[in-house]
């Protein structure tokens, strides 16, 4: 079932309530199973997100290079809390439990790319590749 | 044609790859010098990410970390013919970080063209499932068991003796899976290998499949990995093509995206998400060698240790078994992590003290303070002062000293860590991250934060830590699984070798 719902989220952003009893039928199994899988793994949504998506590494090693300060500094940027999306839907910042870039810490990923060693002046790119 | 190497690493890229790669083909173009640009994997010199390098006929010469601005200038100064800039490193065979290592496992990474089978051919590749194809099925589990490898995926498992039980049970069907979760912090030698050298777990694979009987492998990959998602996905569809894959073969591979749950990196529910469930822990026995995937046996193993058959097989059990020290034999892909001055991959035989991995090798940290505290193997492992740096890197040492190896990551910290949010760390983790079916585990952790909380806010300290001391005899005594047994881990070594940060006497020097 992962790889339809991945599917499913990659064509409108979350996995829509609608779709839970088309996809139960499909496969054969109750409502329950499906919505018991959808909320089981952080990576699906209920809702869409922003247009961007910026994922920060809040694990141990990005930890150790002071990314948690650093993150506070992008959230503020945006006035944003850790699963929130801007007013106009530009951006939305999640949490990420290591992005396996942990020996060029902090790291963050932007619409599936991943960067490393943020600071200030990845802090600006950031902001100029989403457009505030 | 001048022969350029960028790496395509998803660290490489995350600090800037693509755009070097751009401004050396746009420097090219404007100079009219044609050359032939190969995206590599990375050879994991983290700090000197971007490092290019040059083919000449002295060797490769690599220069790093590059960044777009210096393209121009390292052409003037004769790039391609590895002329002289302050960014010029030499050959990379000759840093003492590379120099030091033995590559087994990573042999190829950072060298081959991670999708050319040419590249893969003349760096030695096949040669493991040959060699498996003359000792046949039964010779080649005993060459697994003789080589003395142990699952890289944190149990340490002796490899031959899992494959073995597949080999002996009888079924209609039969599966290899590759667990490529690796949700441990400061880990990410599964990913270097996936973008740098697929190859090798195809052949990896394959030889498993052989060995057992089984005609079907399943890669599951984190979804934090799209890159080399991409890479394993096109490696695959050109094996395929050459026919090493496939029909002709007798071996399918598929590759599956997990979905952000670091318990899925635990092997049954790992399967319960192949099988389209939700991602929860199943009770052993039985053994996923027994019953696995759809029930049938099922070969299970870390993604290094799978890319780890093909060098055993080539080079014999004896060649790999002669390395390490005491039950860890062979060698360890050890990720130097987090504030780490040289932060890498460094693949070596067992048997480094962790003061040579983070002072000399590491070089110390990155913010040029102090190393204060080091984790070792994930979110579960143990945090170790530098009382305990004489500890040697092997699977026995660490759990001597109520640590672990886990997947070989090592996460350096300054003295500004405050351990007491480390440990409050640890317990949201677990509570973050738990499969829900143990109660110490999903509710135990949420009030053991909760607690911690008030450790740190100063709140009837001694009572507090006490409740949490409490609690870790019960994760660990009362979960199913590691994800809540191993918590209680980084939670009592931060208490126990940096009590000073829990309002406790700072130890003795000597009784450290
Ligand atoms: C919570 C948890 C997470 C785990 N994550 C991983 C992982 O990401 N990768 C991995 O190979 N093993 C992981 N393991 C260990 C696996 O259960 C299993 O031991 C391993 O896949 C066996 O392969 P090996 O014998 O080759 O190490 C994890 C275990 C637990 C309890
Ligand atoms: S210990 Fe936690 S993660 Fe493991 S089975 Fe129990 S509830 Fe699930
Ligand atoms: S801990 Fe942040 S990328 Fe691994």
């Amino acid at each position: 079932m992962l790889p339809i719902l991945h599917d499913f989220q990659a064509t409108f952003g979350c996995i829509p309530a609608p779709a839970v009893p088309f996809i139960a039928e499909a496969l054969n199994l109750t409502r329950a199973e499906v919505h018991g899988v959808v909320t089981f793994y952080h990576d699906f949504r209920e809702k869409p997100a922003g247009r961007h998506v910026l994922k920060i590494c809040r694990a141990e090693a990005c930890q150790s290079m002071n990314g948690e300060a650093v993150a506070r500094q992008v959230l503020d940027r945006f006035g944003l809390d850790w699963g929130g999306t801007t007013p106009d839907g530009r951006l939305t910042i999640e949490a990420i439990y290591c992005l396996g870039l942990c020996s060029c810490g902090p790291s963050a990923m932007l619409d599936g790319q991943p960067i490393g060693r943020v600071g200030a002046s990845t802090i600006d790119d950031i902001s100029r590749e989403v457009g505030r | 044609m001048t022969k350029i190497f960028v790496p395509c690493d998803a660290a490489a890229r995350a600090v800037g790859a693509d755009r070097v790669a751009l401004a050396i083909q746009q420097e090219a173009a404007r100079r009219g010098v044609t050359l032939d640009l190969v995206r590599n994997g990375s050879r994991g010199l983290f700090w000197l990410e971007p490092m290019i390098e040059v083919e000449t006929p002295a060797g490769r010469i690599a220069y790093g970390p590059v960044t777009p601005s210096d393209v121009s200038a390292l052409f003037d100064g004769g790039l391609l013919d590895g002329g002289v800039h302050a960014l010029r490193i030499g050959r990379p065979e000759d840093v003492p970080f590379l120099k030091r290592q033995t590559r087994l496992t990573f042999a190829r990474c950072g060298i081959v063209d991670p999708l050319s089978l040419n590249d893969y051919r003349a760096h030695g590749g096949y040669r493991g499932l040959a060699r498996a194809r003359e000792l046949g099925p039964v010779g080649t589990v005993q060459e697994m068991t003789a080589s003395g490898l142990r699952g890289r995926g944190g149990a340490g498992f002796p490899t031959g003796i899992k494959w073995k039980t597949v080999a002996d049970t009888s079924a209609d069907r039969k599966y290899i899976v590759c667990n490529g979760d690796e949700g441990d912090s400061g880990t990410y030698a599964d990913r270097m290998l996936l973008e740098g050298d697929p190859f090798v777990l195809i052949e990896g694979m394959t030889i498993a499949g052989y060995a057992v009987g089984a005609t079907k492998g399943y890669i599951y990959v984190r979804s934090e990995y799209p890159d080399a998602i991409r890479t394993m996905e096109r490696a695959i569809v050109l094996a395929e093509a050459a026919g090493l894959l496939g029909a002709e073969a007798g071996f399918d591979l598929e590759v599956r995206v997990g979905a952000g749950a670091y318990v899925c990196g635990e092997e049954t529910s790992l399967l319960e998400s192949l099988e389209g469930k939700r991602g929860q822990v199943r009770a052993k026995p039985p053994l996923p060698a027994h019953k696995g995937l759809f029930g049938k046996p099922t070969v299970i193993n870390n993604l290094v240790t799978l890319a780890t058959v093909p060098a055993v097989m080539a080079d014999g059990a004896k060649a790999y078994a002669d390395l390490g020290m005491g039950r860890s034999r062979g060698t360890m892909p050890i990720q130097i992590a987090g504030n780490s001055k040289h932060g890498g991959l460094f693949e070596a035989a067992f048997g480094l003290t962790l003061g040579e991995i983070v002072d000399d090798i590491g070089g110390g940290t990155a913010s040029g303070r102090p190393v204060r505290a080091v984790q070792v193997g994930g979110p579960l492992g143990a945090y170790f002062s530098r009382a305990l740096f004489d500890t040697p890197f092997d699977y026995e040492s660490f759990a001597a000293r109520d640590g672990l190896i886990g997947h070989g990551g090592v996460v350096v910290f300054d003295d500004t860590v405050d351990m007491a949010r480390q440990a409050r760390f640890a317990l949201e983790f677990c509570a973050i991250e738990s499969c829900g079916k143990c109660t110490p585990c999903r509710i135990g952790s949420v009030r053991g934060t909760e607690t911690m909380d008030k450790v740190i806010a100063g709140d009837r300290r001694e009572a507090n830590l006490a409740l949490v001391e409490d609690l870790c005899q019960t994760l660990k005594f009362g979960s199913l699984c590691a994800l809540g047994g191993f918590t209680p881990y980084p939670v009592m070594s931060a208490i126990r070798h940096f009590p000073e940060d829990f309002g406790r006497p700072r130890l003795a020097a000597a009784a450290e």
